[in-house]
């Protein structure tokens, strides 16, 4: 099950909790002392990495702390200014744009190829394995620095991509130093990464059992009416669930677009991804307090997309229970 | 909508007896080809650029751009030998660092994680549900809102430029990824093994040592994969952390071939990519297994 499933589960289940209240302390916990020393490493953790932090951005995020001046002093309070300082700062908003329009085009396309590639991989398919494989190498070196830099020369004046053309007579611009394309190069890279969402659409897949199909068919179900009435709905749950984290991840990215820019976000911010732009606002110019407040405000920018999905997921997502 | 699908079995067939398959047949191996070549030619697509970067990095610095063809002609090893020494430090430098991290995240996963995990799926203690689902929380919560506090915490103890900040969180299962990934792993295992120990008077630790941790190894593989992938691909947390040259991961040496002076040396800069990418490509080989079951069992990228 998915995290995202488990995250229903709990939500479920919290009643039966509340049926076991009558029993006495240790037969209800009967590893209390036990399951605290074993989770002591994640709660340290949670509250020297997670909870603490976040508590503290947030008081930063009102103040006006810049990391080298208020080495020894406290940081001035100035309540919500940051966040009003935000709507008005033309390179955010533009960063945000850049972010959203990278999210809503990088994200569906790269599921699309995903489900598309999965579904012509039959189960038992002759060569699956190493089509497996082929395909998701992208996505394993995806992350990485040094694909950043060859996408740099694919999609370069002399690169790939225009021999390519020129092929063709046409004559291609410079794709990442017009601010025109730059972007889509960047969309480009996320969609060659399809691999990984692949390889979980083929085990969903295959956990479809197969008597579902083999009593369609005795009902006398076309395949086409077996793939929309079978294999769509039992899929639907995991596409939700890859929607969702993807989502999530594509609002931080940060290294491709970094190294492709050169660090700058450029052409003319084209590719100023907001964590690109939370990045330098916080670590070249050292203003920690305005940082905070774009990482709160991406906080919540996710936090809606993410509930908008599940909102909608009431709409399209099929689930048995 | 439902009525209407165009269905090709006709009423006087019992349910059950198929039409004959025979004339359809040819069409079915037609249908297989065509999908075979689309596929080949979509891996050719994807795969491309990865051997063009390897055949390009064997090509002589002037005749790299010179065609997009893999023509395997005047290739030399020139490149890997000129780019190891192009920087400040020899690029074994930057690979023993990259080590260096790799070790100390996976080591830190591995004991923390699991540890968590057994907590989580086997043990009753109170606050459990609570802390699960923030543990489940935790795994979409973008790093940036706390990575202002987490930085000062770091230069406020002087671990800028060491390993620290890269290493020490990981032994505190901050990779909330894989916890998940082991609790599901944990909760597969047969109970029935668990009670037959408590019963024989085994305590929790010894239960975990002894029957938990040997079953759960194909979760661990999986952990111990992923975290080496991510550590060495990590390119965020050493340019915040790491910014000394003595102390730079693979990751950021290579961005010092963009920085540095000599831009135009592709060659160098192709050569050590390639580099970088073999422990990859090898921790894929050897883990192929791990990695498609582990992507399949949590939906981690």
């Amino acid at each position: 099950m998915s995290s995202i499933g488990e995250l229903r589960a709990v939500a479920r289940q919290s009643g039966s909790a509340r049926r076991e209240k009558g029993l006495p302390f240790r037969k209800r916990f009967p590893d209390a002392v036990q399951g605290y020393l074993f989770l002591a490493p994640w709660l340290v953790g949670l509250v020297a990495f997670t909870v603490g932090p976040m508590i503290v951005s947030f008081y930063l995020s009102l103040t006006d702390y810049h990391l080298l001046r208020n080495a020894r002093t406290a940081p001035a309070f100035i309540g919500l200014e940051n966040y009003t300082r935000m709507f008005e700062d033309p390179r955010l908003l533009k960063s945000l744009e850049v972010t959203v329009v990278y999210v809503v085009t990088s994200v569906p396309l790269q599921l699309a190829l995903a489900l598309a590639v999965a579904l012509l991989l039959d189960k038992g398919m002759r060569g699956l394995p190493l089509y497996r494989s082929v395909f998701y190498l992208p996505s394993l070196f995806g992350g990485s620095v040094a694909v950043a830099i060859l996408w740099r020369q694919v999609f370069g004046q002399t690169g790939l991509v225009n021999q390519l053309l020129a092929l063709f007579g046409i004559e291609g611009p410079g794709w990442i130093s017009h601010p025109d394309t730059a972007l889509s190069t960047i969309v480009i890279l996320h969609v060659w990464t399809f691999g990984s969402p692949m390889v979980i659409f083929l085990a969903g897949l295959r956990q479809i059992p197969g008597d579902l199909y083999e009593a369609a068919q005795m009902d006398g179900a076309s395949p086409v009416r077996r793939f929309r009435s079978i294999t769509v709905p039992l899929l639907t749950p995991i596409l939700f669930f890859n929607l969702v984290l993807q989502t999530i991840f594509a609002f931080q990215s940060f290294t491709q677009a970094f190294i492709v820019s050169g660090g700058t976000g450029g052409p003319v911010d084209s590719t100023l991804f907001y964590s690109l732009y939370l990045y330098q606002t916080g670590f070249t110019k050292f203003q920690m307090g305005y940082a905070s407040a774009m990482a709160w405000f991406l906080l919540v920018v996710i936090g809606l997309v993410t509930a908008v999905n599940f909102w909608l997921s009431k709409y399209w997502v099929f689930y048995e229970d | 909508m439902t009525s209407t699908t165009v269905s090709p079995a006709p009423a006087t067939l019992p349910a059950g007896l198929a039409p004959a398959r025979r004339p359809h047949a040819w069409r079915r191996t037609t249908v297989s080809v065509l999908k075979h070549i689309g596929l080949v030619a979509l891996s050719c697509l994807m795969i491309y650029p990865l051997i063009w970067l390897v055949v390009a990095s064997l090509r002589p610095n002037e005749m790299i751009f010179d065609n997009l063809g893999l023509a395997f002609t005047n290739l030399t090893p020139e490149n890997y030998v000129q780019g190891w020494d192009a920087q400040r430090y020899p690029f074994t430098r930057y690979l023993l660092n990259s080590g260096v991290l790799v070790l100390g995240a996976v080591l830190g996963n591995l004991i923390s994680c699991s540890l968590a995990a057994y907590a989580f799926a086997r043990l009753r203690f109170p606050g459990r549900t609570l802390y699960f689902t923030v543990m489940l929380g935790t795994i979409m919560l973008p790093v940036h809102v706390v990575l202002v506090p987490q930085y000062v915490i770091f230069s406020q103890l002087d671990w800028i430029n060491t390993p620290l900040p890269l290493i020490v969180p990981k032994f505190l299962a901050t990779d909330a990824f894989f916890v998940f990934l082991m609790v599901q792993f944990i909760r597969g295992l047969p109970k029935e093994l668990h009670e037959a120990a408590r019963i024989d008077g085994a305590g929790h630790l010894r239960i975990f040592a002894q029957i938990v941790l040997p079953l759960m190894v194909p979760a661990l593989a999986t952990t111990a994969i992923f975290t080496f992938i991510w550590t060495w691909s990590d390119f965020f947390g050493p340019l915040l952390y790491l910014t000394r040259e003595e102390n730079w991961p693979v990751s950021i040496a290579l961005r010092g071939f963009l920085d540095s002076s000599s831009s135009s040396n592709y060659g160098g800069m192709f050569a050590m990519s390639v580099v970088s990418l073999l422990p990859l490509f090898i921790a894929f080989l050897l883990g192929q297994k791990y990695l498609v079951k582990g992507i399949a069992t949590t939906g981690i990228k």
